[in-house]
């Protein structure tokens, strides 16, 4: 350490004093790095700008600005292609409560929720409580587990029309075994829809069985120890204890699922394109024909802002239940 | 002896479950070198006759396959760059920078994480049209370069990362860009690769927004070349197969190797997709 001589200290006037008697070095240090960095360094916020200036273009040109717009667009009759933008004020979400499709479409993506979303949970549980007993190979079932969810929508969709195919499908082979005719899956309104339940299931049960995981790692040891002692079983204590305090990660899951169901898209397009006979046909899908398909831009963005308002309800839940474990979690 | 007996059970019984969940990829690997022959035989055969890796190149073939590969890369690649750049600069400022409604502006950020990209969807094309950008690769990059869950998820991490290093820095003379790039990001590896592997897979597997903003066959991703290539050669399975293996080898290989990373991702994202 050289010392600071008397000259120094005035030509630099950022440099560190020796310490005062009345303040240890260490808050002296601190409190002056935050003078220095103020002063000279941000010259009043031009700097901030420049870091932010370019994730707040992007930002404001692809979700800012087309919150704003696919509203206005809400009230409006327009085919992109015109330069007339029609205000027909709540007809676009008149005719949209008022279409026997549409509240089709609505039933169509509360049944894949309600087909998916449970059983998802159920199972994933499940496996995630067992992979935390003693098991050999942990690391190797965990990725297997995993694996579904990696790949992508299209291509495990690929991979089960060919599975479920009528003629040479391995599905209809394996229920063969147990004396089920074949079906013919995705050309059958109940079949379709629960060959895309089970997908669903399959696709997305490895991110449950991770975040399940996490929540019953995070379960103290000696509560168990706690209740052993007081001769509780197995049984006795994944109920009383388990389940309880997995109670916010349960919930956490739930919601996050029910989110993931409403927005499906790339499994329902390349399994059954909504079909047959609509009976796939789900919210996304639904929205993604009338504003690619039919350029109902004004349509579509009503579609959209309804699915946004049950959308919302559902993170605000999510937001305000989970504040502080998402903030620990980070 | 019942203990045993018990853990061999919940072994056979999890190595069960396990193998019927990835059975669909094994069958999809097998298929993808049968002859098609063999794929269309009844009963279905588990272990391929005869190994037929020339459906792969057969498969290149019928469709520009490797065209399609080279667009996902390039997409892919370009916006994982793009969002580590631009995130970074705006986690940084919002961890350690103070300026005028800071904290406004960050909490404005975090609402738009709660906005799903079906309401963004639309006007964002009408965007990209009006730049004439459809068709492009500026319309599959361009909306990808920077995001508020990125920002968010750095700026978190920035924060635990001790002032005092920075402090130092300065003192020496470094400016504000010369600490976040020789200072925070090597600090912040971890956290820039869990944003990095997100980010590549999340792209590489994107269906919707190709769907929409892409026409042209020499544009196509390669999700989207597989989404065609079902409808156009329903019968070529041997082809398809081909195809889905080859489309989902880099996302296996980048899992492979960032494993971890990917799954802190999944518990930090909670909210997106």
């Amino acid at each position: 350490m050289v010392p600071n001589l008397p000259t120094d200290e005035l030509n630099n006037p950022e440099q560190p004093n020796l310490p005062t008697d009345s303040l240890s070095p260490e808050t002296q240090r601190e409190s002056e790095a935050v003078e220095y960095n103020e002063n000279r360094l941000d010259k009043s916020g031009i700097q901030a700008f420049l870091f932010l200036s370019p994730t707040l273009v992007i930002v404001l040109t692809f979700i800012v600005f087309p919150i704003f717009f696919s509203f206005y667009l809400s009230f409006h009759e327009w085919n992109m292609f015109s330069t007339n933008q029609k205000f027909v004020g709540l007809e676009n979400y008149i005719r949209l409560l008022s279409d026997p499709e549409f509240w089709q479409v609505l039933k169509n993506t509360l049944i894949y929720t309600i087909g998916t979303v449970p059983v998802n949970m159920a199972f994933s549980l499940a496996v995630a409580y067992a992979l935390l007993q003693k098991i050999k190979g942990r690391k190797l079932l965990r990725t297997m587990f995993f694996a579904p969810v990696i790949i992508s929508p299209v291509a495990a969709a690929v991979i089960w029309r060919w599975l479920y195919d009528p003629n040479y499908g391995l599905v209809n082979y394996s229920l063969n075994i147990f004396g089920i005719d074949p079906i013919n899956w995705l050309k059958h309104p109940q079949g379709a829809m629960a060959a895309l339940i089970i997908v669903g299931i399959w696709k997305y049960f490895g991110i449950n069985m991770v975040l399940f995981s996490a929540g019953l790692q995070a379960i103290p040891e000696h509560y168990y120890e706690a209740a052993e002692i007081d001769g509780a079983g197995r049984f006795a204590k994944f109920w009383n204890i388990t389940l309880p305090l997995l109670a916010p990660t349960t919930f956490f899951i739930l919601i996050m699922s029910m989110i993931t169901s409403i927005q499906v898209f790339d499994l329902v397009y390349v399994l059954t394109s909504g079909g047959p006979l609509g009976s796939t046909e789900v919210l996304v899908v639904y929205l993604y024909d009338h504003a690619f398909k039919f350029f109902n831009m004004g349509y579509a963005s009503a579609v959209a802002y309804v699915m946004f308002a049950i959308l919302i309800v559902l993170t605000l839940v999510q937001v305000k239940y989970m504040k502080s474990k998402v903030y620990k979690a980070i | 002896m019942m203990e045993r007996l018990k853990s061999v059970m919940l072994h056979i019984l999890i190595y069960g479950l396990a193998l019927m969940t990835i059975a669909p990829f094994l069958w999809m690997v097998l298929t993808s070198v049968k002859d098609l022959g063999e794929i269309f035989s009844y009963p279905p055969t588990w272990w391929p006759e005869e190994f037929h890796f020339e459906n792969y190149k057969n498969a290149f073939e019928a469709a520009p396959f490797g065209r399609f590969y080279f667009n996902s890369l390039f997409v892919a690649i370009t916006v994982t760059v793009g969002q580590l750049i631009t995130c970074s600069m705006a986690a940084y400022a919002f961890a350690r920078l103070k300026f005028w409604g800071r904290d406004v502006l960050f909490y404005l950020f975090l609402a738009t994480m709660m906005i799903p990209y079906q309401v963004t969807m639309i006007p964002s094309f009408l965007v990209l049209h009006w730049l004439g950008w459809i068709d492009s690769y500026p319309a599959l990059i361009v909306p990808g370069l920077a995001s508020a869950f990125g920002t968010f998820l750095l700026r978190q991490f920035f924060m635990t990362i001790p002032k005092d290093l920075e402090d130092a820095a300065y003192l020496d003379g470094c400016s504000r860009f010369g600490v976040l790039w020789r200072i925070i990001i090597p600090l912040a590896k971890p956290a820039l690769a869990t944003l990095a592997i997100f980010t590549f897979m999340g792209v590489f597997n994107d269906f919707i927004w190709a769907l929409i903003v892409l026409n042209s066959e020499e544009m196509y991703t390669v999700q989207l070349g597989l989404a065609i290539f079902r409808d156009r050669y329903t019968t070529q399975w041997d082809l398809l197969m081909a195809g889905s293996v080859t489309a989902t080898l880099p996302i296996l290989i980048a899992f492979f190797f960032g494993q971890k990373y990917f799954i802190k991702g999944i518990a930090l994202s909670g909210l997106k997709e």
